[in-house]
């Protein structure tokens, strides 16, 4: 059975045969004919961002909350060009994404025809694939394709360029799953050897611990349960990335918090002095070891990744292990059978020793103003009963959200790790209410971050989106002002945040509320008027502006020495340490 | 402070992939986008339907690097098959050059005795010129290269390298 469609037609069928709910995008000249398509068409909703990147961000922050790919449609030249932060994000922190782009017709590639831009060129190194389709006979065999690796293996993105008359030519459309060859075969299961190699390094470690990362978190649901089963199983203390953040409760009496460059002490001064480290979904990643040669020196590490290339890229490891993180606990766990937990009480009792530092601890204010922390803390307690969805920005604001709000479930935790793009959590956080229409989503904001996207609260107020943006204002870009600071003399370059907007007029000016706290004592209030209020909201928490994110691994240090609230600080650095991360 | 270099071993790539438009740009660009190295890249189509190429790398950098780099072209889709031919064994490596020598007298004559000797053959020639076409391993061609370069070599061409695992099996 096959009738002859537009190419645009075919599109918006392939999409809505993949399952597809929302699209986020713009429209332009080159995607015309696909706009055409979509119009009237109610079973697709398109939800209009108000510039390209947020589109981009919006498809992540749906895909990281839901599991389920992001979809992306943006015109030719400036209407990719905008996309790629958001593409260049999703490919560092593995976040599934379909992302269509206009192309200028065929005959005219390569012209410099009006918006022409190498978008596949542009986009090679940051999509995990990308196609330019050429005949709309291709195209339901190529989306197809995309969908599977976007969404299978490690995720990512994947681009397809499709030219304006490609979409408006036709070609038959058949009924079913389009034929195409099956190249595209990742490795799922762990052999046996590997498992049995990995049982027996764990069954005589004396001072075990877990690492986990983002893989857990997008493996799956399951993968996080089956976390947990192992945790017990083997009664290991647990530390995770900043990806990984809510694979594992952060109430749990082995939860040592979160590791690396801002991480506790505890979980760092286990990841050095462990004996057997396993590694489960997480890479190795610069702001995670600290200094290479120092990294977790006396310890046998095993490696659990879907992506080959993530084994021994920083640090060698005694045992890779590729496939997918839940199928690969699932069988440990089964290896692990009858097994007792692991006699780690020694161990258990010098982390205690490490926790008693208490390395979130930081100073209390007596003029009533408000700590940061201590803003993210009273946000957690207030909010934790509705089991909120948190996206962040990037920077000191993200790392105490990291630090202060505990998370107790997976795909509740949206930020943007690997790539660190400011101006990912409002837009995350309206992809992440469309795919979660009754939760309350959050954007724990700075505001020099929150500015870089503060175009898409028009995109909230349009689609009745009740998101809340919390912005800790503290007038600077804090992390810069931090490390210019620690290691530049405080030399203040460029890193305060002058000409401020009023966020409360701006607020009432896209429809939203606007509230503003300004001492400790409003802080509670604030936060419940925010959580009360049915729409958007965007508070203005004015927060203490020098506080510091600690602890801290300095640039080029080893996890053992970390900086506490408190310690002094030279404020400068040698220039290897300074070159170094 | 100074740049560190690292110890770099050299390693024959044989890769092979979908024959697609893109992928010669997509397989050199991961490795300025990763800064690894480039000695010489060969391709050609090598299917009965244009289906496949095959692709020889000869790239050098320290152990893990070169780990890295089967690990990373490994994860683009349309490669099929990484082969490190260094690492897997005995391998055959053959190039192929043109060389055009012009002169005249004693060093024409010396010219041709030494193709002779190298087993090129005379492809094109003028009363003054030679073509010799040279296969080989990449140091048989440096070493007749470098000794036309006394008899009046006036330029060079090659193709790089192609590698093949020796023995009954493929690679």
């Amino acid at each position: 059975m096959s009738e002859e469609r537009s190419g645009a037609a075919i599109l918006v069928e392939s999409l809505v045969r993949q399952g597809v709910e929302f699209v986020f995008g713009y429209p332009g000249g080159a995607v015309l004919p696909i706009y055409d398509e979509l119009f009237g068409d109610h079973r697709i909703r398109h939800i209009l961002v108000r510039h390209e990147a947020g589109a981009a961000h919006a498809a992540e922050g749906y895909a990281r909350s839901t599991g389920k790919p992001g979809v992306v449609l943006v015109t030719s030249g400036p209407g990719a060009t905008n996309a790629i932060t958001g593409i260049a994000d999703a490919f560092m922190d593995s976040i599934p994404l379909v992302v269509l782009t206009g192309q200028v017709a065929t005959n005219l590639i390569g012209t410099d025809a009006f918006q022409e831009a190498d978008t596949v060129g542009l986009t090679r190194h940051c999509t995990k694939h990308n196609y330019l389709v050429k005949d709309p006979a291709d195209l339901a065999a190529t989306i197809d394709e995309a969908f599977e690796i976007a969404t299978t293996g490690r995720p990512g993105p994947v681009v397809v360029d499709i030219p304006k008359n490609v979409q408006v030519a036709t070609a038959p459309m058949f009924s079913g799953a389009p034929q195409r060859p099956k190249r595209y075969l990742p490795r799922i299961v762990a052999s046996a050897e590997e498992i049995a190699e990995a049982i027996e390094l764990i069954e005589r470690a004396e001072r075990l611990v877990l690492y986990t990362g983002g893989g857990v978190i997008n493996s799956g649901p399951r993968a996080s349960e089956l976390l947990r089963e192992f945790q017990k199983l083997t009664g290991a203390p647990l530390t995770s990335t900043l990806m990984g953040l809510g694979a594992f409760p952060a109430d749990h009496p082995d939860w040592l918090g979160m590791l690396g460059m801002h991480g506790t002490y505890e979980a760092n001064m286990a990841m050095n002095q462990c004996d057997v480290m396993v590694c489960i979904g997480a890479r190795f990643d610069d702001r995670v070891t600290g200094r290479l040669d120092a990294f977790s020196p006396g310890s046998k590490k095993i490696h659990i990744d879907i992506d080959r290339a993530s084994i021994n890229k920083v640090i060698p490891v005694d045992l890779g292990i590729v496939g997918d993180c839940a199928t690969v606990l699932d069988q440990l766990i089964e290896a692990w059978g009858s097994r007792k937990p692991l006699e780690l009480a020694e161990w258990k009792a010098r982390i205690a020793g490490w926790r008693a530092r208490d390395s979130l601890a930081y100073p209390k204010r007596k003029d009533g103003a408000i700590m940061p922390q201590l803003a993210v803390e009273r946000l957690f307690a207030l909010t934790r009963e509705h089991d909120p969805i948190i996206t962040t920005e990037v920077g000191q604001h993200q790392m105490w959200a990291a630090q202060y709000f505990g998370f107790d479930k997976p795909n509740r935790w949206l930020t943007s790790g690997g790539l660190g793009t400011m101006g990912y959590g409002m837009p995350a956080a309206i992809g992440a209410q469309l795919g979660n229409p009754e939760r309350l989503v959050i954007d724990i904001a700075g505001e020099a971050s929150i500015q870089m996207n503060i175009q898409e609260m028009g995109t909230a107020s349009q689609f009745r989106l009740p998101i809340k943006v919390f912005i800790l204002n503290n007038e600077y870009m804090g992390m810069v002002r931090q490390w210019q600071e620690l290691t530049y003399e405080s030399r203040y370059s460029n890193s305060y945040s002058d000409s401020l907007p009023d966020f409360v007029k701006m607020a009432e000016a896209y429809g939203w509320k606007g509230i503003r706290i300004e001492s400790e004592a409003d802080l509670d209030a604030g936060i419940q008027a925010m959580i009360a209020h049915d729409g958007p909201v965007m508070v203005d928490c004015q927060v203490a502006k020098e506080a510091n994110c600690f602890p801290m691994i300095p640039s080029g240090a080893a996890h053992t020495e970390m900086l506490l609230y408190g310690d002094q600080v030279e404020g400068t650095m040698d220039d290897e340490a300074k070159a170094l991360v | 402070m100074k740049i560190q270099h690292r110890h770099s071993e050299r390693h024959v790539l044989a890769i092979t992939v979908d024959n697609e438009a893109g992928i010669l740009a997509k397989i050199a660009g991961l490795f300025t986008a990763r800064g690894y190295n480039i000695d010489s890249l060969t391709v050609a189509d090598i299917s009965e339907n244009h289906a496949v190429s095959r692709i020889t790398i000869v790239t050098n950098g320290p152990p893990q690097v070169i780990d890295q780099i089967e690990a990373q072209l490994e994860r683009l889709v349309p490669v099929h098959r990484v082969v490190d031919l260094t690492q897997a064994g005995p391998h055959v490596e053959r190039e192929l050059a043109l060389v055009k020598v012009a002169g005249k007298g004693e060093n024409r004559v010396e010219a041709l005795r030494l193709a002779d000797v190298f087993r090129a053959k005379v492809v094109d020639t003028t009363t003054s010129s030679f073509i010799f076409e040279l296969t080989g391993a990449p140091d048989k061609i440096d070493t007749f290269v470098a000794l036309m370069r006394e008899l009046g070599l006036v330029e060079v061409g090659r193709t790089g390298i192609v590698g093949m695992m020796r023995g009954a099996e493929g690679a």
